[in-house]
């Protein structure tokens, strides 16, 4: 069924009860063409592509737990595209773009708000740097704007800009970035790829994978072995032990960050704001909470919740900008386990088993990236080949020295 | 809050302390004979473990010593803690 202001009035009158299921519950096939390993937002998304745009239809997504269950529903729901790296500037606008496109495509609201991102400079060296990302974005034909005081005083006015350390000098405003409800966005992709065919296996946990004579044949779940001619992994948090399933070790280590949301207030901060003298970002969501975020906990840890150093230094982080949210109660707070790389950005790249595919390392940026990852990885599985979107993110370039280092951090997974 | 027990210090909260990373990396024994693919491996390449883990942590705000933790990476329980000495080199320094 097609999602309309018709269909909504039409289920109205038998009280929504009526709707039926977004998507079908199917048993397992004994065998498929192609399996994607990760029910979440970028295995749905990459599922939906591979059956939009290369017709592949005899696929699975196999999920250990409920479809949408890991990271994209543990994040604060940010999009932009203001990044530096060649590399890394054409595939995230592609994947804005994707994003404003997105409802339409796949019918279903997933509330793109585009309210802009504003990332806060606190003096003179920073807005030179900031001055050099945002002239780097528009010569990439990306969107910035650099703001002076007056100006972020005007668009922000909780703001403290006073603060005596780090007073807000200006900032760089990305007007096309903004948040999207995450969950909705596994759910679009899961329906619009249920719809084509796409068969979602939830509680379908993977426990291996079987290859032989260099190339796969299927994987091995708690609901039977299930073979396949090729395996896309999109298992970002758990890449490393599930890799290892294939006999591959990843340059990466699994980092546990934390978001946080305060009750609901009225309308008071229109844009998503990120701290410069800090790591720290918030929005306010639609429903009224504050939701906002800072560091990894900065140890390795696969455990889905986080520790109280962090949850303290990111609520002062929170009052040095706005000192007015002291008075505020936060209500919930969750963890998600990252893939962090070993130069902060992520893999999409074909392995050395033939059939085998990669997607990972998407430390703590990888919701932003979900419909142009899909969209890359599906093309790379479909053409045996990366698109020229994706070349970049290879897994060979730690060996050859073309590592992509965002904020030249080197090897250090726990502070990109 | 992590407790992590310092041999010298006792339990201390982790704030006390930077963490180290991965404690089972060592450079290739070979050094700068090494190939480039033992190098790659080394710096980049990592076991991950959902499990023990053996990791590094300097103990900045306390006796100042590095020391080698096994901590499981899924429920944090502190598995076993030890000073990290230095081997001894071949010249007699430390």
């Amino acid at each position: 069924m097609r999602y309309s202001v018709f269909s909504l009035i039409r289920n109205a009158f038998s009280g929504h009860t009526d709707w039926p299921a977004a998507w079908r519950e199917p048993e397992p096939r004994a065998y498929y063409d192609t399996i994607i390993v990760g029910g979440g937002g970028h295995g749905l998304a990459t599922a939906y592509y591979l059956a939009k745009e290369h017709g592949v239809t005899d696929l699975a997504v196999v999920e250990k737990g409920y479809l949408g269950s890991g990271n994209v529903g543990r994040n604060t729901t940010i999009i932009r595209s203001n990044y530096l790296m060649p590399a890394n500037t054409g595939f995230y606008e592609w994947s804005l773009k994707l994003w404003e496109g997105l409802e339409q495509d796949f019918n279903f609201n997933a509330m793109v708000s585009q309210r802009g991102v504003l990332n806060l400079f606190h003096s003179d060296a920073q807005r030179d740097a900031s001055a050099r990302r945002g002239n780097a974005m528009r010569l990439n034909g990306v969107d910035a704007e650099l703001l002076d005081r007056e100006q972020v005083r005007r668009m922000v006015p909780l703001l403290d800009m006073e603060n005596a350390r780090f007073p807000v000098k200006g900032g760089l405003l990305q007007p096309r970035g903004g948040t999207v409800r995450h969950d909705a966005v596994a759910w679009g992709y899961a329906r619009g790829a249920d719809q084509r065919g796409v068969d979602l296996l939830q509680n379908c946990e993977v426990t291996g994978i079987r290859v032989q004579d260099g190339r796969v044949v299927g994987v091995e779940t708690t609901r039977g072995f299930i073979g396949a001619r090729r395996v896309g992994l999109a298992c970002a948090g758990h890449s490393s032990h599930v890799a290892a399933m294939a006999g591959l070790r990843l340059p990466i280590e699994t980092h546990v960050l934390q978001a946080f949301v305060s009750e609901g207030v009225k309308p008071v901060l229109d844009q998503v704001v990120t701290y410069g003298a800090g790591h720290f970002y918030i929005s306010q969501s639609d429903k009224g909470g504050l939701v906002f975020g800072g560091d990894l906990d900065g140890y390795n840890s696969y455990a889905q919740r986080g520790n109280m150093p962090v949850v303290e230094e990111v609520m002062e982080m929170g009052l040095q900008l706005f000192p007015a949210f002291s008075r505020l109660r936060y209500v919930r707070q969750w963890g998600g386990v990252m893939d962090m790389s070993m130069d902060g950005s992520p893999i999409i790249d074909r392995t050395p088993i033939a059939g085998l595919y990669l997607n990972c390392g998407w430390c703590y940026g990888g919701f932003k990236a979900t419909p142009a990852s899909g969209w890359c990885f599906a093309w790379t599985i479909a053409k045996d080949e990366p698109h020229r979107l994706n070349a970049g993110f290879r897994l060979d370039r730690f060996a050859t020295g073309h590592v992509i280092d965002e904020k030249g951090a080197g090897t250090t997974p726990n502070l990109h | 809050m992590l407790l992590l027990p310092c041999p010298f210090c006792g339990a201390r909260a982790e704030t006390e302390f930077v963490f180290g990373g991965d404690g089972s990396v060592a450079p290739p024994p070979e050094g700068e004979n090494a190939s480039d693919a033992a190098w790659t491996e080394a710096l980049y390449f990592r076991d991950n473990p959902r499990g023990a883990h053996r990791e590094l942590w300097f103990h900045r705000h306390g006796c100042r010593r590095w020391i080698a933790v096994e901590r499981d990476t899924v429920s944090h329980a502190i598995l076993r803690a030890e000073l990290l000495v230095p081997s001894a080199r071949k010249d007699g320094q430390a």
